[in-house]
């Protein structure tokens, strides 16, 4: 692999850019792995680059039905925070946090971090307790942040509407640390690193079945055909179900649509993140100037990867009244993507009833932000059997009792 | 936009009309029951990729309770039934089949 720097981009530009090599290899599939991941969106590569990073244990594959990063990874709002209310989240999203902070020099990619603040508007008054108490919470977690009033809100974010008749903002969590990167780049900066290390990240490669012997997973049916492995790890977010069904067991998920859309790109005017979470709303400007607006999720099962018209709609009316200088912004692009929902609204990071399997799903409307914190998590718990990190997240939780509860009502954004 | 037939009113009710209810033909667990059997109610769905059978609540119009037979593949819907029945009608699992060959949901087929 070739190092990126300036001094690289100036060497290439008075060789006409010839120079530029693959950012990563695709070869066709071995016969037998360590560990196959399958998915290769942020969660699957991160494991990959952390298993060997970590652990030394780089023959890996990461196996991926369609393409690198082509479903939720470059399907979400981009947001980074770790300002959760419960022990075990806030130490994953924490994690995760502080290693997107130095990410771009570790992987030699830029992921283009910006650390921009994330500000999460309280718009009622049970939304003060419930933020007074998060921020209390992240005090002992040790998380950075803040409850705001409504005039520093309106200091940090001028074009906001803070005494509206319907949504008056009265105050605000505020997350300095958090902020924003670039998605795609997050999942092909890992995808890189991997393939640095000589794995294998094999595209359009679905697979079929999941093969076992004597309650132990022995290898994957592919589309690329058979592949043999010790270890299996599941990253695949909303085909978890399905995935998991070959193996032989359940998962208590739901799938269903999350929205968002872009507007037209404007002049800079809002230079933090905001979450309006009793609207369902959020918004940021990225670095090309659209507004990047997240929307809320339907409440029926999909698998289309479009959602609800008047969803759309829902969001879009709430964020005018509280941005009302967005109301003639021109809308560009809308999608959707598939979110597993888990009933606590918690991932599960997990060893599961087959031997040497191993899932990572269940992140719902919350996984670009966990990316490396999960990679970091499942790559202990695959390679010695055991994580700090993911240990609160297991499968029997839900049978156990112990929810991670981080407001189960809301449904998004929490 | 999801239009779905309430069979109590008679109305092409559009989605924003309807409440989700979730998965339909639910086995109650209670007291008594095993810890398998409370989890698996409380929380293992079908979350199928094909078809699905579930509640709605045609809440902005007549508020009665019903049920739809949907693809969550395609979002077809292959028809609406009435709340008052432990399992889909026969005529319209039969449609069901001619549609979606091997289909299959819990002990229905």
């Amino acid at each position: 692999m070739k190092h990126y720097s300036a001094f690289a981009v100036a060497r290439e530009a008075l060789r006409y850019h010839t120079g530029w090599e693959r950012a990563w290899r695709s070869p066709e599939p071995k016969k037998k792995y360590d560990v196959i991941i399958v998915g290769a969106g942020g969660h699957g590569l991160a494991t990959a680059y952390y298993l060997g990073k970590n652990y030394g244990i780089q023959n890996v594959a990461v196996i991926e039905k369609g393409w690198l990063g082509g479903g939720n990874t470059g399907r979400n709002t981009t947001i980074i925070r770790s300002n959760y209310l419960q022990d075990p989240s806030a130490a994953i999203y924490e994690k995760a946090r502080s290693l997107y902070e130095d990410l771009s020099q570790e992987l030699n990619y830029n992921i283009m971090f910006s650390p921009r603040g994330v500000m999460m508007l309280a718009q009622t008054h049970h939304e003060i307790r419930g933020y007074q108490r998060t921020a209390h919470a992240n005090a002992l977690q040790g998380v950075q942040t803040e409850w705001i009033t409504p005039e520093r809100v309106k200091e940090l974010v001028p074009i906001i509407n803070i005494d509206g008749p319907r949504y008056p903002v009265l105050g605000a969590l505020w997350q300095e640390r958090g902020g924003t990167a670039r998605h795609d780049a997050v999942a092909w900066g890992y995808a890189r690193a991997c393939s640095a290390m000589g794995m294998d990240i094999i595209q359009q490669c679905e697979v079929k079945g999941v093969r076992s012997e004597n309650g132990r997973v022995v290898g994957v049916d592919t589309t690329k055909g058979s592949i043999d492995c010790d270890k299996l790890g599941m990253v695949v977010a909303g085909h978890s179900g399905q995935l998991a069904e070959m193996a032989g067991f359940r998962l208590p998920l739901e799938a269903i649509a999350l929205q968002a859309l872009v507007s037209e790109p404007i002049k800079p005017c809002m230079d933090v993140v905001v979450m309006a979470n009793t609207v369902h709303g959020y918004m940021s400007q990225s670095d090309k100037g659209e507004m990047v607006i997240g929307g809320g999720t339907d409440a029926f099962n999909n698998y289309t990867q479009r959602g609800s018209f008047h969803h759309i709609e829902e969001t879009v009316r709430a964020l005018v009244e509280t941005f009302p200088m967005i109301s003639r912004l021109k809308m560009l692009r809308q999608w959707g993507g598939i979110v597993d929902m888990t009933g606590d609204r918690s991932p599960i990071l997990s060893k599961t009833p087959l031997g040497g399997c191993f899932i990572n799903c269940g992140w719902g409307t919350g996984g670009f932000k966990s990316i490396p914190g999960s990679g970091w998590g499942m790559a202990q718990l695959m390679a010695t059997g055991h994580s700090p990190l993911t240990e609160a997240f297991t499968l029997d939780r839900f049978k156990e009792g112990r929810f991670i509860d981080e407001s189960v009502a809301a449904g998004v954004a929490h | 936009m999801l239009i779905l037939n309430c069979p109590y009113c008679g109305v092409d009710a559009e989605e924003s009309e309807l409440s989700a209810g979730g998965e339909a033909h639910l086995k109650r667990f209670g007291p008594g029951s095993s810890e398998d059997e409370f989890h698996d109610y409380l929380f293992m769905r079908e979350n199928p990729k094909g078809v699905h059978f579930e509640r709605w609540r045609h809440s902005n119009g007549c508020g009665k309770w019903f049920h739809a037979a949907r693809c969550t593949q395609t979002l077809e819907v292959f028809g609406t039934y009435s709340a008052q029945t432990t399992e889909p009608p026969k005529e319209l699992k039969d449609a069901i089949t001619a549609k979606r060959p091997g289909w299959t949901w819990r002990e229905y087929e």
